[in-house]
């Protein structure tokens, strides 16, 4: 293969290295209204009234906007695929608070000053309420996050706000409390994991502006244009065909960008006032009124044979969705159907699940997308069922593992049609020196090195429910356009498309370029979210090339006089009369479109796919801990990933990679801290500790590639994956050292040592 | 109040708000490659020299700035462009939004550390430019590669 | 930042005099007033004009101007030497080199912060500071009671023989210290200071050689920590504090006591 499988440059290198302006703040004209939101300091209030008088009397300020201005009907941020599974419970400006944060009024002026200024000068008549913030308590609480009666759930989830819950369900195959009374050997235990936030390093922005037309144009910095166009219509109650939504260059997602966390509120100042406007989000809202991963509590069960035969698994998870339903009714699921099937040899599995609102920040898309926080409990409780059994955990795995061909009664009895976790997981404790690192010993120096591992799997895009299309021109001289929905956040899919188009067509990647997302122009595309760009979009792009050699063999069979299409060849240059050996070279193909043409050298294919193939991989830490002081040093990691064919593996490894990092974030320091009041003290990188360069080992990263039949080129997915074992590789290496099990992320020193002082104190 | 500075090697003067920080100011003055990651001085967007050292824009008022020497990524294209081939090839550029940052660090750092620096000095030197995308261990391929082309070898710890 | 007027002093009498308002504030590095956007600042002050960017050094002492930067200070090879490296441990986790070379040691000392590193540092290294109107007078005293309006103009560094090893316990690099430990011992002393409890840094001094053996470091390390305050916040609980603070200073007297033998 000439372009798939190579470690191709992306096409916005040098611009995004040298520091070309390319961003929405960069492209923001300078005559846009400054609008900044101002938010309540309760939890759970009413606003009685906002009294604006005196702000509005600063110079420079345009308006102030609150509840009476904004439309009235119900809608979701949640970038989904419509009808979306998560109800319709927000306004962009709503007189019942539901966590600190929530907007009471939008302020739009001249420049930053002013705006600052009558925010100052606002006066907000609270009546405030008690809040529901432990979210353990909420089902059946007294308190009511959402009790208004125009709550509307689109699809039923199993939800009632009067109950505080937002989804439920419950599922069982096989004769679950049979097997667990019928198995030799029972884990039992809860899980805890909180709610880890993206920190992608570009904050939220967009601005707004009316075009000639008075059509209301969105330039954002989103992962889903298509629906932030639905969503920003819904909102405002205006037609969809008013909207149109740009996607510049994006300083990253990590799936925080999946939902239309601010899109609305310049959009809204702009219908209002005609005038354009600009949002951009400070660090503290970025990190305070976003819409980070869901704070967890998942309580799992696993019966086994004393020879390590895993019978039984059920995982019960209790979702803290926080004051909004967002992205909890589909987060959630991923709990068990992303963690269940790695362990495919049981005879039963209970799956059972609550997503609750509580008075706390909206949890959204990250990374793993649930499966993260149900992976961290089952992969913990297997470790601590081989622990349990006096078997190994490797061996406990290696008895239990999906193999490929395996039909996968967990997820949704999808067969494993690529699946190379053995190998992934074989090569990973080679690369760790396993044999050497675990399960401890002590160094030197008095601190205990250990090892620990686990296993990952997750999908390929939603089966049944996403879709992705692509665009492909010929264009002068014969060089490709490559229209794409799909959007490209710094992971280089505007890239790996054109290789796999690139492959396809037989010619040179820089012959194909690739352009989005413009939701006037650009073919529809659910989104980059959900592991399916590479994927799903791959998938298009690899069908319209095909159907675009097609026409180019139709129109050069035109062009050859007396040959038939189905006679010519394509060989990316030339198309060829496979008889005679004439040909028109691609350059006068493409040159003979533009004269006395009536056959468009355009194609565009859509594709959905009927599975989510799992990517699959295996990871391992080794950790010094000092007994001392309960510190931490992850001292080597390394990662085995399984997504089939890798497309670019430059691209993948630094998938892999800061996938990883980002996992060990989440397990070693990111803390999110909420105080009596329900105000987040962790509201900026000074109090949220994303890792630094410091903090990370060199970490290895291979591949065991499978082949997907159903993916371009063999690929699945990667993006999210690799965020999955850090926290139950860590947590177990961290076990090995202290003999202490940490079941709750993150690990802080302080608990570590508070671990090992009670243990001695036993 | 009225500043008199030099950017990118040019003279100019600017007549400006005693608060201004240096950030919004460059920004303002079509510098677009500083970016802001945080209020916090925390993540190292900002990083700009000021008088040949790096420094963060976001915590350094434009009034300070007067009679001093001010050079941002648009005053290094040739030298961001030779790392950049470094970076991209490496695929470690991602979203870019902590690019100009980093680069600015590094540049700084080329020249001041040793011929033979190590791998925890170079880490120590660029802790402060935070990267949320790359997990940094594709930075320390790209500076081996690029530190060794400018004579200098990165020693092992 | 909301300032209405910026003033370059000329003189350190015409700083004093501008700083005599309570709305004046003198910019050091300006990077911890950074976090307070909404403070409403009438007169700023640059020091940056009078020549306090150098250090001198002495035969007894060194002399470090208030405007001397942490980078500076951490790559000075006499205060390298002065203090066995230990000046390189307390700067080098401070956020990163671009923030290093903003903040002023004058800023770190006169703001008195609990989270100071250089504080901690300094006073077990017995510093002394000079105001402009107030005169010199120990560090020691100068954190507990503060500058007022006065203006920092250097702080000294008086030499010795000594033996010095710096710690600090941090939940990752480049946080602020969970806790910071900072021990000397000189020939007829031992200082012993802790910082970040969260409260500022406090210093104990022991008359004689104490703490070389397990033990006796333990019974020192166990002291000091009973002497002091521990408080909770998001980083860590008083008690994880407190039980550090006997585990940091045990570690710095055996690490100090071994390097003499």
């Amino acid at each position: 293969m000439k372009s798939v499988n190579q470690a191709v440059m992306k096409k916005d290198a040098l611009p995004l290295i040298t520091g070309k302006p390319v961003y929405t703040g960069d492209l923001a004209p300078k005559d846009c209204l400054i609008v900044k939101a101002l938010r309540s300091p309760h939890a759970r209030a009413i606003v009685r009234s906002v009294n604006k008088t005196a702000a509005l009397k600063v110079p420079g300020i345009e308006c102030i906007l609150t509840a009476e201005d904004a439309p009235k009907k119900r809608f979701t941020i949640a970038g989904q695929t419509y009808p979306e599974l998560s109800p319709y419970d927000r306004l962009i400006l709503d007189k019942q608070i539901r966590f600190v944060g929530d907007p009471v009024a939008l302020v739009a002026g001249k420049d930053a000053a002013c705006v600052d200024k009558a925010l100052r000068m606002i006066k907000v008549d609270y009546e405030v309420q008690e809040p529901l913030l432990d979210f353990r308590q909420a089902v059946d609480n007294p308190i009511v996050v959402h009790p208004e009666d125009d709550w509307n759930p689109m699809v039923p989830v199993g939800g009632d706000n009067k109950r505080n819950i937002i989804a439920q369900d419950k599922e069982d195959w096989g004769d679950v409390d049979g097997t667990f009374a019928d198995s030799d050997v029972i884990v039992d235990h809860v899980y805890h994991t909180k709610q880890a936030q993206q920190s992608m390093m570009e904050p939220f922005q967009a601005f707004t502006e009316l075009d000639p037309y008075g059509r209301l144009v969105i330039v954002s910095s989103t992962q889903i244009p298509f629906h932030v166009r639905r969503i920003v219509a819904t909102a405002l109650e205006i037609p969809k065909s008013r909207v149109r939504v740009i996607k510049p260059r994006i300083g990253g997602g990590f799936g925080a960008k999946q939902t239309a966390v601010m899109e609305c509120y310049p959009a809204l100042v702009t219908m209002v006032t005609g005038k354009r406007a600009y949002m951009l989000y400070t660090r503290e809202e970025s990190q305070t009124v976003s819409s980070p991963r869901h704070e967890a509590e998942i309580h799992v069960r696993i019966g086994a044979s004393k020879e390590g035969h895993i019978r039984v698994i059920s995982v019960e998870a209790l979702w803290n969705g926080g004051a909004y339903s967002d992205h909890s009714p589909t987060t959630v699921t991923l709990a068990g159907h992303k963690s269940i099937p790695v362990y495919n040899h049981t005879e039963a599995f209970r799956f059972n699940y609550t997503a609750v609102y509580s008075n706390t920040i909206a949890a959204g898309a990250y990374r793993g997308y649930g499966a993260t926080q149900g992976l961290f409990a089952v992969e913990s409780a297997v470790n601590e069922l081989a622990e349990k059994l006096g078997i190994d955990p490797v061996t406990l795995r290696l008895k239990n593992i999906v193999h490929e061909g395996d039909v996968m009664p967990a997820y949704f009895n999808e067969t494993a049609r690529s699946c190379n976790l053995e190998a992934c997981l074989m090569r990973t404790l080679e690369l760790i020196d396993w044999k050497h690192n675990y399960p401890r010993r002590v160094l030197p120096n008095g601190k205990i090195r250990a090892a620990g591992l686990a296993l990952a799997m997750q999908g390929s895009a939603i089966s049944n429910v996403d879709v992705a299309s692509a665009t492909i021109k010929v264009n002068d001289d014969g060089f490709y356009t490559l229209d794409i929905g799909a959007t490209d956040m710094g992971t280089g899919c505007d890239t790996i498309l054109a290789q796999i188009a690139a492959e396809a067509l037989e010619c040179p990647v820089d012959e194909v370029v690739t352009h989005g997302v413009d939701t006037d122009t650009s073919p529809y595309d659910s989104g980059s979210y959900a592991s399916s760009t590479t994927y799903l979009t791959g998938m298009a792009v690899y069908k319209t090339c095909q159907t675009l050699i097609e026409k180019m063999k139709e129109k050069a069979a035109r062009m050859l006089g007396d040959v038939k299409a189905e006679d010519l060849d394509f060989t990316g240059d030339a198309i060829i009369d496979r008889a005679t050996g004439r040909q028109v070279t691609r350059k006068e193909l493409g040159n003979a479109a533009m004269i006395t043409n009536d056959i468009a050298l355009e194609a565009t294919e859509t594709h959905f796919s009927p599975v989510s193939p799992p990517p699959y991989m295996a990871g391992a830490a080794v950790v010094d801990v000092d007994p001392g002081t309960g510190e931490i040093t992850l001292v080597d990691y390394a990662a085995v990933v399984d997504c089939g064919t890798v497309i670019n593996p430059a691209l993948a490894r630094v998938q892999a990679e800061g996938g990883l990092v980002q996992g060990i974030g989440m397990t070693l320091t990111e803390d999110v801290i909420m105080d009596k009041r329900g105000r987040l003290q962790t509201n900026s990188f000074m109090q949220y500790r994303i890792p630094t360069r410091q903090d990370v080992c060199d970490i290895k990263v291979e591949f065991a590639p499978s082949y997907e039949p159903t993916g371009p080129y063999g690929a699945k997915s990667i993006g999210e994956i690799v965020i999955n074992t850090p926290g139950p590789a860590i947590a177990e290496a961290v076990h090995q050292a202290t003999g202490v099990y940490f079941r709750e992320l993150p690990i802080t020193a302080e608990k570590v040592y508070k671990g090992l002082k009670a243990k001695k104190e036993e | 109040m009225k500043i008199e500075y030099w950017l990118n090697g040019r003279k100019e003067q600017a007549e400006i708000d005693a608060g201004l920080m240096l950030l919004d100011f460059l920004r303002d003055h079509g510098c677009y490659s500083v970016k802001c990651g945080c209020e916090t001085t925390a993540c190292g967007l900002c990083t700009v020299w000021l008088n040949e050292k790096p420094v963060l824009s976001c915590a350094v008022l434009a009034a300070r700035i007067d009679g001093q020497h001010v050079t941002t990524l648009e005053g290094l294209q040739d030298e961001a462009k030779e790392f950049a081939q470094y970076m991209a090839s490496e695929g470690s550029d991602q979203c870019g939004y902590c690019n100009p940052g980093f680069v600015m660090n590094v540049l700084s750092m080329v020249r001041e550390l040793s011929d033979t620096p190590t791998e925890a000095e170079i880490k120590e030197y660029l802790a402060g430019n935070l990267c949320r995308c790359t997990g940094y261990v594709s930075h320390m391929r790209v500076l081996r590669r690029y530190l060794a082309a400018k004579g200098k070898e990165v020693q092992d710890a | 930042m909301n300032i209405a007027q910026y003033v370059k002093a000329k003189s350190l009498e015409e700083a004093w005099e501008l700083n005599q308002k309570k709305t004046a504030v003198v910019f050091g590095g300006g990077c911890w007033l950074r976090l307070s956007p909404q403070r409403r600042i009438q007169t700023a002050i640059d020091l940056s004009g009078l020549g306090l960017d150098t250090m001198t050094e002495t035969d007894t002492a060194i002399h470090l101007g208030a405007m001397v930067t942490l980078r500076q200070l951490e790559t000075a090879p006499a205060l390298l030497t002065a203090t066995d490296g230990a000046i390189k441990e307390a700067l080098r986790h401070i956020v990163g080199v671009q923030f290093r070379n903003l903040a002023t040691v004058g800023g770190s000392i006169f703001g008195r912060f609990g989270f100071s590193d250089v504080l901690t540092l300094f006073l077990t290294l017995e510093a002394e500071v000079e105001l402009h109107r107030g005169g010199r007078m120990p560090l020691a005293e100068f954190a507990k009671q503060g500058g007022g309006n006065d203006i920092l103009t250097q702080i000294i560094i008086p030499k010795k023989k000594r033996r010095t090893a710096y710690t600090s316990l941090r939940l990752n690099a480049t946080d602020f210290p969970i806790l910071a430990c900072s021990v000397v011992r000189t020939a007829d002393t031992l200082l012993c200071a802790v910082g970040a409890r969260p409260a500022r840094a406090e210093v104990r001094a022991f008359e004689g050689t104490r703490g070389l053996t397990e033990a006796d470091a333990t019974a020192v390390a166990t002291e000091v920590a009973a002497s002091m305050n521990f408080e909770d916040n998001t980083r860590g609980s008083a008690a994880y504090r407190r039980d550090m603070a006997v585990e940091l200073c045990r570690r710095l007297l055996l690490q100090t006591g071994k390097e003499e033998a």
